[in-house]
C-alpha cells in the first residue's frame, strides 16, 4: 500500500511538471515579459540582469520571453507527428492483426523493410529534400515512426481476435467493424497509450535535433532547439549561458514525459497483476 | 549445415531490405522540389533555355523514361559504383561518400562500444543490487541520458572538458583517440540510458524462471548464477536491441559530426541539403542504409556465438 501511495504522489508530481511547461507554452502571450521577437541592437549579448533575467541573445531580444514561447512550435509539432503515426500505425496494424493471412504477410512484409531503414537517417534526408514547413516534418517522423506502433497493434489484435468471445460475438451476428471499434480497440488501449508516450518523448527530442541542424523549426520562431543552434553557431565562447535554459527546457520536458510513461506503466502492470490474482 | 541455413536466411531477408533502401534513395531524387530539367540548365549557364534545350537536357537526364526504368538505370549506375557527380564542384559522389565512410564508422563504432560497456554494465550492475539505493540513483541517471538530446550534452561536454578544464580537444580529429572520447560519449549517452534500462528489466524477469531457483538450490554463488546463468540467458535480446540502436547513432551522427567538425558523411550531407544538392543526399542514403544492414548482419552472425539454439536447430525466421 505504502508502493502504491509512493507512486500515487510521483505521478501528481511528473503531472504537474509536465502540465506547468504545457500551460507556459499555451499561456506565453500573457506570461512573456517582452516580445521574444523585438529584436533591439543596442542590447545585444546582455548578461543576466533585473530587466532581462536570462538576459538577451545576439539579436538584443529577451531569452527569458523567448524560452516562454520556444517549446510552442515544437512541442505541438511532436504531439501532431506522433498522433498521426499513432493513427497510420493503428489502422495498418488493425488491417494486419484482423484480416491475417495473405494481407498481413504483405503489410508485414512492408514494415520489415522500414524497420530495416536507418530511421533517423532517412527523416535528415526526407526533410532536407522537402521543403522547409511543418507537413514535411510531420510526414519524415511518420513515415520513420509508425511501423512501431502497427508492429504493437498487430500483435494485441491477434491476441484479441484469438479469444473465445469475439469468435462468441461472430455467432451472435457483430459485424467487423463493431467488433474493432467495440471489443477489440477497448482491449489495446493502455499499450497504445504506452507506446504514445515512449514515442513522444523520442519524437520531441528528434524535433529539437532537426532545429538544432536548421532544419526544424525556422527562425524567426522562437524555439529551444534553434536557440542553442544559434548561440553554438556564433557566440558559444562568449555568452554560453544562451545554451543553458533552452536546453534545460528540453531536457525537463523530455524528463517528465519519460517519467510519465515509466510511472504508468508501472501502474498499469500492477493493476494487471491483481487482476490475475483475483 | 543448420548455421548455413540460418546464414542463407539472413541474406535472404536482407534483400528487400536493400531494394527499399534503395528506392527510399531513389524517390528521394524524384520528390524534390523544383524542376530536375531547368535545374540542370541553370547549373550549365542557360537560364532561359529554349524547348530543344529543354527536351535535350531531359533526355540526357534520362526523364524521358518511365519512373521504373528511371530507378533501374540509377540502381544499375550505384551498383557500379557511380552515384553520378555532386552539383556542387562536380565532385564524383562515391569516392568522396568512401573517403568519408570509415570517419564516420569510427566515430559511430567507438560509439557503440560506450553504450555496449557503459549500458550492459550498468544494466547488470542495477540487476545485481535491484531495490537499494544504487538501483534507484542508477536508474534515474539512465532516464535522464534518455532525455537529454545529443547535440546540447555534446556542447556541454565541449564546455566542461574543453574549455574549463582543458582536458580534451573541442574538434578535429587530430588528436587520436582524445578527439574521440567527447563525440562518442555525446553519440552514446541516449543509448547507454535504454540499454542499461533494458538490460536490467530483463536480467530481473530472468531471475524469476525455474532454472534460476535450480541455480541457486545447487548452491551456487549469487555471482555465478547472476552472470553465468540471468546475464548469459538475457544476451540474445540485449544484442538485438544494440544492433537496432546502431541505426540511431549513425543518424545521429549526423549532428555530432557538425559540432565536433568531423569531416564524416555526417557533414557532407549537412552541406549537401543546404545546397539543394540531391544527388549527394541520395548517396549518403544509399550508403549509411547500406552500412546499418551490414552492421545489423554482422550482429545477427553474432547469435551464432551466444545462442546454442540456432547452431543446433537454425533458429526461427
Amino acid at each position: 500500500m505504502t508502493r502504491r501511495k509512493k507512486q500515487n504522489l510521483q505521478l501528481i508530481m511528473v503531472c504537474s511538471i509536465l502540465l506547468a511547461i504545457v500551460l507556459m507554452t499555451i499561456f506565453a502571450p500573457w506570461l512573456a515579459p517582452y516580445d521574444p521577437l523585438e529584436v533591439n541592437m543596442d542590447l545585444r549579448l546582455l548578461p543576466p540582469c533585473c530587466a532581462h533575467l536570462l538576459g538577451t541573445d545576439a539579436l538584443g531580444r529577451d531569452v527569458l520571453s523567448r524560452v516562454i514561447y520556444g517549446g510552442r512550435a515544437s512541442l505541438l509539432l511532436a504531439v501532431a507527428a506522433t498522433a498521426c503515426s499513432m493513427g497510420v500505425g493503428l489502422v495498418i496494424g488493425i488491417i494486419a492483426g484482423y484480416c491475417g493471412g495473405i494481407v498481413d504477410g504483405i503489410i508485414t512484409a512492408i514494415s520489415n523493410i522500414f524497420q530495416g531503414l536507418p530511421g533517423m537517417v532517412l527523416m535528415i534526408a526526407l526533410v532536407g529534400v522537402l521543403e522547409r514547413n511543418s507537413k514535411s516534418i510531420i510526414l519524415a517522423l511518420v513515415i520513420t515512426s509508425w511501423v512501431g506502433f502497427s508492429r504493437l497493434v498487430r500483435g494485441e489484435v491477434m491476441k484479441v481476435k484469438s479469444e473465445m468471445y469475439i469468435e462468441g460475438m461472430r455467432c451472435l451476428g457483430s459485424g467487423h467493424l463493431r467488433i474493432i471499434l467495440r471489443h477489440v480497440l477497448p482491449n489495446i488501449r493502455t499499450n497504445v497509450i504506452l507506446q504514445f508516450t515512449t514515442r513522444l518523448g523520442r519524437v520531441v527530442l528528434s524535433v529539437a535535433g532537426l532545429s538544432y541542424l536548421g532544419l526544424g523549426i525556422q527562425p524567426p520562431t522562437p524555439d529551444w532547439g534553434e536557440m542553442v543552434s544559434g548561440t553554438a553557431r556564433r557566440y558559444f565562447r562568449s555568452a554560453p549561458h544562451l545554451l543553458w535554459a533552452p536546453g534545460l527546457c528540453i531536457i525537463l520536458l523530455t524528463l517528465s514525459i519519460n517519467l510519465l510513461g515509466d510511472l504508468l506503466r508501472d501502474r498499469l502492470d500492477v493493476k494487471q497483476d491483481s487482476v490475475k490474482e483475483l | 549445415m543448420a548455421i548455413l541455413k540460418y546464414i542463407g536466411r539472413r541474406l535472404l531477408v536482407l534483400i528487400p531490405v536493400l531494394l527499399g533502401i534503395s528506392l527510399a534513395a531513389f524517390l528521394l531524387g524524384r520528390i524534390a522540389p523544383g524542376d530536375p530539367v531547368d535545374d540542370a540548365l541553370f547549373r550549365i549557364g542557360i537560364e532561359f533555355p529554349t524547348e530543344e534545350d529543354r527536351a535535350a537536357m531531359r533526355t540526357e537526364l534520362g526523364l524521358d523514361k518511365s519512373l521504373p526504368e528511371q530507378y533501374l538505370d540509377w540502381l544499375g549506375k550505384a551498383l557500379h559504383g557511380n552515384l553520378g557527380r555532386s552539383y556542387i564542384g562536380n565532385q564524383d559522389i562515391a569516392h568522396e561518400l568512401m573517403t568519408r565512410l570509415p570517419i564516420t564508422l569510427k566515430v559511430s563504432l567507438v560509439a557503440m562500444l560506450v553504450a555496449v560497456i557503459f549500458g550492459v554494465g550498468g544494466g547488470v550492475l542495477m540487476a545485481a543490487c535491484h531495490d537499494t539505493w544504487l538501483d534507484t540513483v542508477l536508474k534515474g541517471l539512465s532516464t535522464l541520458l534518455l532525455s537529454i538530446p545529443g547535440f546540447w550534452l555534446a556542447l556541454f561536454l565541449i564546455t566542461v572538458f574543453a574549455e574549463w578544464l582543458h582536458l580534451l580537444p573541442t574538434s578535429g580529429l587530430d588528436r587520436g583517440l582524445a578527439s574521440l572520447i567527447l563525440p562518442a560519449v555525446a553519440l552514446s549517452a541516449a543509448n547507454v540510458g535504454s540499454t542499461s534500462r533494458f538490460t536490467r528489466g530483463n536480467i530481473l524477469s530472468q531471475l524469476g524462471e525455474q532454472y534460476i531457483v535450480v541455480a541457486n538450490a545447487k548452491g551456487l554463488s549469487q555471482r555465478a548464477v547472476m552472470v553465468g546463468h540471468a546475464f548469459r540467458n538475457s544476451l540474445v535480446p540485449i544484442i538485438t536491441l544494440i544492433g537496432n540502436y546502431f541505426g540511431g547513432i549513425l543518424g545521429g551522427s549526423t549532428i555530432i559530426e557538425n559540432i565536433f567538425a568531423i569531416p564524416g558523411l555526417g557533414s557532407y550531407v549537412l552541406s549537401a541539403i543546404q545546397n539543394r544538392d540531391y544527388p549527394v543526399i541520395q548517396g549518403y542514403v544509399l550508403i549509411t542504409g547500406t552500412t546499418f544492414v551490414l552492421i545489423t548482419l554482422a550482429i545477427d552472425l553474432l547469435y551464432l556465438a551466444v545462442n546454442p539454439k540456432i547452431r543446433l536447430q537454425g533458429g526461427e525466421a
